[in-house]
């Protein structure tokens, strides 16, 4: 299988929304017949922590994130709330309210859940390695991620990345 | 409306899941047999397109009914 297509993607983000990007690329590769490695390193460490409790989206300081209800009538969810940065800033649980709020947004447009994604990334045989060395400046232990990692370094993720057709940073 | 092996019915699911869920049941069956697909997703015409030239599998059919999306294809 020499001639199979290869994918390399770095995941570097920890919050909900680009959790999206990697698990959503991956499992279609590989749905497409591609080899496929993530490299999950500083904040895309989270995106395989065993609870995903700690995914987040922040509207705060992201001006392309349109605040929409996920409930009322339609004119209701059509309305964007545009909500200053310090207003936002200055509200405690701002975050956990929008992400909610998001969360609530991806079930109703019959979007995958993140846990649901990276299930399926990992049914398809995708190759997850986290980088050993953000793993230890975060202070996390090996039993914080799911089962089925392997931790290595940069030059282990070259391995596989100088003989992939596609290789993607996120 | 053409005989088919297998039905999926991925209506009201969202990129990727559709070809996801196609990929897995295509898994389960043999070569030469017909999978329907019923979906929802405006995307999904162009995906399966790509998905069935990429993969080798043949798109029979690619159209709308009663404003859902209907995909017939057949296993390599």
């Amino acid at each position: 299988m020499s001639d199979q297509k290869k994918l390399a993607i770095i995941a570097t983000k920890g919050t909900l929304d680009w959790a999206y990007p990697p698990f959503i690329l991956a499992s279609t590769a590989s749905a497409l017949g591609y080899e496929v490695e993530i490299f999950f390193t500083f904040y895309g460490l989270q995106l395989v922590r065993k609870d995903l409790s700690g995914l987040k989206v922040s509207p705060l300081g992201n001006p392309g994130m349109p605040m929409k209800m996920p409930f009322g009538p339609k004119w209701f969810r059509g309305i964007n709330w545009n909500i200053p940065n310090i207003v936002q800033a200055n509200i405690p649980g701002f975050e956990s309210l929008a992400t909610a709020l998001m969360k609530k947004t991806i079930a109703n447009n019959g979007v995958a859940t993140i846990a649901e994604l990276r299930e399926l990334c990992q049914e398809a045989e995708v190759r997850f390695t986290a980088c050993q060395m953000t793993v230890e400046l975060f202070g996390f232990n090996h039993s914080d991620f799911i089962d089925g990692m392997e931790y290595a370094g940069a030059a282990k993720f070259f391995e596989f990345a100088g003989e992939s057709d596609i290789c993607l940073y996120m | 409306m053409a005989n088919f092996d297998q039905e999926l019915d991925a209506s009201g699911l969202n990129c990727p899941l559709p070809i996801l869920r196609a990929k897995k049941t295509l898994g389960g069956m043999g070569s030469g047999q017909v999978l329907k697909i019923v979906a929802t997703d405006p995307g999904s015409v162009k995906d399966f397109e790509a998905f069935a030239k990429q993969t080798g599998n043949t798109l029979l059919s690619s159209g709308e009914e009663g404003g859902k999306f209907v995909f017939l294809i057949k296993k390599a």
